[in-house]
């Protein structure tokens, strides 16, 4: 035996040390810049709260650049460079490709994300994480985005070659596992976010040094959205796996069929990564036609992939918990679930939230015309931060609690506070989300540091519902602020004073008893709808859509017209 | 097993569950259904952006809308004393944004149609007109023609939601519309 690895003794899984180091490294720095990023989103909540207003213009549009890049970028991209060794090396059982180009990878991302902090903490590079040109930033601002992306990417090839070395040396049979072709379907997204990165960010370093001349701001857009937009659909990806992978390790559950979630998987690469128009709907210089085609994933078939996870992930753990004999009524497998283990309630409303929340409002507001009345108003981080916060990363919030124990061999620390973490950062971001979206279909501006207009000698009068939604929105801040900090807490002192587990098993069990074929047989043995309370929960989510939808053509027809 | 290889080899020719082809079917139609609406609003909804574009440099533009003030200004507002400009109904009447106003002040008659020809002097802006809620990139080196018909009269706020620097939120303009 290789004495490069050792049995997790939990799981069962066939760890490769020099894999596990680098995704500790990975994962902790992930979790330093989250703390990192989300002190800087308080600071952004209490300054937009219009009665407590904490900062001045200059701080606020500094910290608000660091909030975006730090949660968006360094806590996330760090977070799945861990989570692609995870699905290569430990699921495939396999050792990692070249370690030490891990490290490489590695110091490049942790230089680049410090060197980008460092830069923006000097208050000349105020430029937000889109940093649209003729707006200028500090060189070292384009240079530290560069090399981060360029460490990510040598991470994303060490996935692929890892999956080579597995291919090659047989260390699994058949197909990769389905949360493995997950993290692929990521990871070539990444490939292509990456270079879109780099084809437009370094003609931009070069312009802020004065060796390029000029930077067509359209042609800036299009490019840096075809980065900025494919880098949510790796978290996508990413969170969706996730979301299998957790359905597998807590309820022992198989996809309803690997072909479906499979096949959704694959419409990503082909039309996920389209949509990098989203942003540009409203922009001169764009047909309709294309603003059409690539607004909807070519006909909403990436839409359509994800709502079929929405339906597979809950199904799966449905058809699960049927075998296991939790068979009364619509949702008894659902009021049976573990709703005090954070793994499984942090994964849940990360599925729930994004699908309800993220989803509808992505592709409603994604509509070419619908688009008007949102473009650039709070509506759209209230959106993004269903997708992003509730969707990505409390499904790596949940995901962690499962990986501190298996990764470290330490038991987690204050699981009281554990057990409520994912509903406070939950209900939190809820808030933040739904008060976001009230007050931008009010017409409130995002990125705007006084809707008051002091000082101007003129004014607009926002709605008294705008200013209410805002202060509501601030305390939501607030309370999505003591949910991530909890997790923070937790997760720190469970590294640093968790109770050593050594062969001991921790509490919830880490890996559920896979569900046998002889208990699926008793499930389809009746022959008809095997999973009648998802189906059910999915045609309330399809109402929910379908109503939101016609209302905002209703609403957009009242106003002026435009063409 | 999510988790592990699928444990039947050939998983492509396994059935697909009743539920799952349900479901698929309701969202695929929806799809289309989503897609089709798109240019059917093209041919009978009223709000569409069009595609008239033009490249201009800053100092064109400018001189494009000074021609537009110079000819038809009826007044002055607030303490900038922005000029107030009623161009006939019809014509073509210019916008420009830059660091940190709208200029100049448009007087637009309710329910007539009006060429508005959009470009900003430097940095990228966003033309957000309230209370109505129509927002729209504004960019720099290129001059967006968008036909506007204004349908109720009052005192319209025009504030800038693309951020651009530290004046961004003192970037409040006016537009008026007239019976």
């Amino acid at each position: 035996m290789n004495t490069n690895f050792r049995v997790c003794p939990e799981t069962g899984f066939h760890v490769h040390k020099p894999a596990e180091l680098l995704m500790k490294a990975n994962a902790v720095a992930a979790v330093v810049f989250l703390l990192v990023g989300g002190t800087f989103g308080l600071l952004v909540g209490l300054t937009r709260w219009p009665a407590v207003h904490l900062l001045p213009a200059d701080q606020f549009y500094l910290v608000l650049t660091a909030h975006g890049l730090n949660v968006l970028i360094f806590w996330i991209i760090f977070f799945e460079i861990a989570l692609l060794y995870f699905c290569s090396a430990v699921l495939l059982k396999c050792r990692l490709a070249t370690p030490k180009l891990g490290w490489v990878a590695f110091a490049l991302m942790l230089i680049g994300a410090l060197l980008n902090n460092y830069i923006v903490m000097q208050g000349n590079s105020s430029v937000m994480m889109t940093s649209y040109t003729p707006m200028g930033a500090d060189p070292l601002f384009y240079l530290s985005l560069i090399l981060f992306a360029v460490g990510a990417l040598i991470g994303t090839f060490i996935f692929f070659g890892t999956l080579a070395i597995a291919k090659a040396e047989n260390t699994y049979e058949g197909s990769v596992p389905l949360v493995t072709f997950g993290a692929t379907v990521a990871a070539i997204i990444a490939v292509f976010t990456i270079v879109s990165g780099a084809i437009i960010l370094i003609p931009t370093f070069l312009w802020s040094v004065g060796l390029v001349a000029h930077i067509d701001p359209l042609m800036y857009r299009m490019i840096w959205w075809a980065f900025g937009h494919s880098s949510q659909q790796i978290n996508v990806s990413a969170h969706i796996s996730i979301w299998y992978f957790i359905a597998a390790v807590v309820f022992g559950a198989k996809p309803l069929s690997e072909k479906v979630s499979r096949t959704a998987f694959l419409m990503y690469i082909l039309f996920l990564q389209l949509a990098s128009v989203h942003h540009l709907l409203v922009d001169p210089g764009l047909s309709s036609n294309y603003k059409m085609f690539n607004t909807s994933y070519a006909m909403y078939l990436a839409v359509m992939a994800s709502m079929v996870h929405g339906l597979t992930v809950p199904g799966a753990i449905e058809a699960a918990q049927r075998a296991r004999g939790f068979n009364k009524g619509l949702f008894e497998w659902l009021t049976k679930a573990p709703w005090g283990n954070p793994v499984f309630s942090g994964m849940f409303i990360s599925l729930v939230g994004f699908g309800f929340l993220g989803g509808i409002t992505g592709v409603v507001m994604g509509v070419e015309q619908i688009n008007i009345l949102i473009h650039n108003t709070v509506y759209v981080p209230g959106h993004f931060h269903a997708t992003v916060v509730i969707g990505t990363t409390l499904a790596f919030m949940a995901l962690t609690y499962w990986l501190v124990p298996v990764l470290f061999r330490r038991d987690l620390v204050m699981k009281g506070l554990a057990k409520w973490q994912p509903y406070i950062f939950g209900l939190g971001m809820t808030g933040v989300s739904l008060f976001l979206m009230g007050a931008g279909t009010l017409g409130v501006p995002r990125r705007h540091w006084d809707i008051g207009f002091a000082g101007t000698g003129m004014t607009h009068d926002f709605p008294a519902a705008a200013y209410t939604m805002m202060a509501l929105n601030g305390m939501s801040v607030v309370l999505a602020v003591v949910g991530g900090a909890a997790f923070c807490i937790i997760i720190v002192a469970s590294l640093l004073f968790g109770r050593k587990l050594g062969e001991e098993k921790s509490s919830p069990a880490l890996a559920a008893e896979m569900v046998t074929d002889d208990e699926y047989k008793t499930l389809h043995a009746s022959g008809g709808i095997t999973v009648p309370g998802t189906l059910c929960l999915t045609f309330i989510f399809f109402a929910s859509f379908a109503a939101y939808y016609f209302i905002n053509w209703k609403y957009l027809s009242q106003t002026w017209g435009i063409s | 097993m999510s988790i592990s290889p699928p444990s039947d080899k050939v998983w492509w020719k396994e059935p697909i569950e009743k539920t799952e082809l349900i479901w698929i079917s309701i969202v695929f139609v929806w799809g289309v259904f989503m897609t089709f609406m798109m240019p059917y609003w093209h041919v009978v909804g009223d709000q569409n952006l069009p595609n008239e574009t033009y490249r201009v440099t800053p100092e064109q533009f400018m001189a494009k809308a000074q021609g537009m003030v110079d000819q038809f200004t009826v007044g002055e507002h607030g303490p900038q004393k922005t000029p107030i400009v009623h161009p006939p109904a019809g014509s073509d009447v210019y916008l420009v944004a830059r660091l940190w106003s709208w200029w100049p002040v448009l007087e637009l008659e309710k329910g007539q149609s009006y060429r508005v020809h959009l470009s900003s002097l430097d940095w990228q802006h966003g033309f957000s007109l309230q209370p109505a809620n129509i927002n729209i990139q504004v960019v720099p080196d290129y001059e967006y023609v968008v036909n506007l018909t204004p349908d109720e009269s009052g005192e319209y706020s025009l504030i800038c939601n693309e951020y651009c620097g530290i004046g961004h939120h003192l970037m409040i303009g006016k537009l008026l519309v007239v019976e």
